[in-house]
């Protein structure tokens, strides 16, 4: 396995800063990322791929700490994003905690962390500061722009914000807006988290953070990202070994899993930052004034949308309506409902016919389409 | 015109279709007649197709294709959003052929009909002679396995289409990858049937 390394990425420094979509000012603004594979001369193969809520720019490889990438399985040597062919980039969202600039970031003006003083981001912000970066590393026009949940969120910015910086665009288990459900899933994780008497209305730095809060709020993510049948066949209803009947511990397996998962999110995880990101996820809704028809209008990009059958946190109608506006918009667009049984954490885990159909996609996009040279 | 290698009932469809028109195949397959047409007639293709293994086939072939039961309408294309909607060897499979046939006849501009005949010759044998349901070349599904749901000949749809008002702007008959000159609705195989909206 080849060993990664994160870069990090400076700009937007006073007085030049990044007007963010609130109309607040924010810099300078550091973005880590990570590359692999190799940029051809014509810098014609770079594939930019987005994180979800969680996620990080350790997509592939393995990194510092001997992690393995969150997206491995995808993107390596012969996978369904090749980087023998193409070259690979992830970068941390702004607002972000595992090197970009985020709440848990120093202020440079106070020198202290931002906290709450950090300003409003959305998805709008972040695909503005990833432009900055493809920008720096000298790229004039991606081949293909690839993300799945947030990540879904920040592709569909990509194909409205610049759509002429991108030939192909991948939306995967991801959605145009966030419904009341999904925001309801979000304002208790982010009220688990208020609720923490070690938030201290976010400024928690230098004292205990809201551990607990945060691994509620990891806890209720988990339950959203599985589905009734992988929960079923994972943990059935098998206790553990060392259980206190009736004291309240963690008798069943589901439990402990969801414990653990908790704590384990609270090590690497920044709180305010989980208020943040979640809050740009809420407020996400890319027809923003336009109509279903209007969005995608005199877009001249090819369309791979991917939905999972048990993905109920993100449905296959909501993919279907992201179709449905690259119909009425006349995008050259393709859809797959992808049969799965891991609900939304699908496109992370069963990536066996995802990945084929992203291979062959970045194929046709890169080769020229529609003439069967990739028949298999 | 190039010489366009391939099965007779697309070289036919190809004929009918104008260079650099576009074009939706309903129930496209894995794309064998799409891509023909983007090879032959640069069109700008569009399939809509239900199975798994075939959407995979498509995209690897580089085609855009919705997954999608055309059972269920075409509501999301305008009308008039394409120059040609075909229906080849897919009318015969889905459950409300007249809903769909009239969804076609609104998305496209001219829509291709592609059926096989079910009452030819040697179908007509089988069911004469042999008292048994008919399985040929061009019917090659056993009662308990086909995926055909509706049963029509030439001539039935000859005469749904002067009934409906539908006008047919050509049409072609084939039997053993050959075009049928006479008497169709006994020979032919297949029936391909080039219809104008009105």
């Amino acid at each position: 396995l080849q060993k990664t390394q994160t870069e990090y990425f400076t700009f937007a420094y006073p007085p030049e800063e990044l007007t963010l979509e609130s109309g607040e000012k924010l810099g300078p603004i550091t973005l880590a990322y990570e590359t692999y594979g190799k940029l051809n001369k014509e810098k014609s193969n770079a594939v930019l791929v987005l994180h979800a809520l969680s996620g990080d720019a350790h997509a592939a490889g393995l990194g510092d700490d001997e992690s393995l990438g969150w997206w491995d399985s995808l993107i390596g040597p012969g996978k369904g994003i090749d980087t023998n062919k193409y070259f690979v980039i992830c970068s941390n969202v702004v607002g972000g905690c595992k090197g970009s600039t985020g709440p848990s970031s120093i202020n440079p003006k106070t020198t202290k962390p931002y906290g709450l003083s950090f300003p409003i981001i959305t998805i709008g912000d972040m695909v503005q500061a990833q432009w900055r970066l493809i920008n720096h590393l000298g790229i004039m026009k991606l081949l293909a722009v690839v993300g799945g949940s947030m990540g879904g969120m920040q592709v569909l910015q990509w194909m409205v914000s610049y759509p002429d910086k991108i030939r192909s665009a991948i939306p995967i288990a991801t959605t145009l807006k966030h419904t009341p459900q999904q925001i309801a899933f979000n304002e208790v994780g982010r009220q688990a988290i208020m609720a923490d008497p070690h938030w201290r209305k976010g400024n928690y730095y230098t004292s205990k953070p809201p551990a607990k809060g945060l691994a509620v709020a990891r806890m209720i993510g988990h339950i959203t990202y599985m589905s009734d049948t992988s929960m079923a066949e994972k943990f059935g209803r098998k206790t553990r070994a060392d259980k206190e009947p009736f004291k309240f511990s963690a008798d069943f397996e589901v439990e402990g899993y969801l414990r653990y998962r908790g704590d384990n999110f609270v090590k690497r995880f920044d709180a305010n930052s989980y208020l943040y990101i979640t809050k740009a996820i809420d407020y996400f809704n890319i027809l923003n004034g336009h109509s279903l028809g209007s969005v995608f209008k005199g877009l001249k990009v090819k369309v791979l949308v991917l939905a999972f059958k048990s993905d109920w946190l993100y449905p296959a109608y909501q993919s279907q309506e992201i179709v449905k506006a690259c119909k009425l918009a006349g995008v050259d667009a393709s859809y797959c409902e992808i049969n799965s049984t891991y609900g939304h954490d699908s496109f992370l885990l069963e990536i066996e016919q995802e990945a084929q159909l992203i291979s062959h996609f970045l194929y046709g996009v890169a080769n020229g389409n529609g003439k069967g040279e990739n028949r298999q | 015109m190039t010489q366009i290698n391939g099965k007779l009932e697309h070289k036919v469809i190809a004929g009918w279709i104008s260079s650099g028109a576009s074009v939706l195949d309903l129930g496209c397959g894995d794309g064998e007649l799409l891509e023909l047409l983007i090879r032959e007639k640069q069109v700008r293709a569009q399939g809509i197709e239900l199975s798994d293994q075939a959407i995979q086939k498509c995209v690897a072939g580089g085609l855009s294709v919705f997954q999608e039961d055309i059972d269920t309408g075409l509501s999301e294309f305008g009308d008039k959003s394409f120059d040609y909607v075909i229906l080849n060897q897919t009318f015969q499979q889905v459950k409300k052929p007249e809903f769909v046939l009239k969804e076609a006849l609104r998305v496209g501009n001219k829509t291709i009909v592609g059926f096989p005949n079910f009452v030819n010759a040697s179908a007509r044998f089988q069911i004469f002679f042999k008292g048994r349901v008919p399985v040929t070349k061009s019917l090659p599904y056993e009662w308990y396995d086909t995926p055909n749901l509706h049963f029509l000949g030439i001539l039935d749809f000859k005469e749904y289409c002067r009934k409906r008002g539908i006008k047919v702007e050509d049409s072609a008959f084939i039997r053993k990858n050959r075009r049928v000159k006479l008497f169709a609705n006994l020979f032919a195989e297949l029936g391909l049937f080039l219809l104008m909206s009105s």
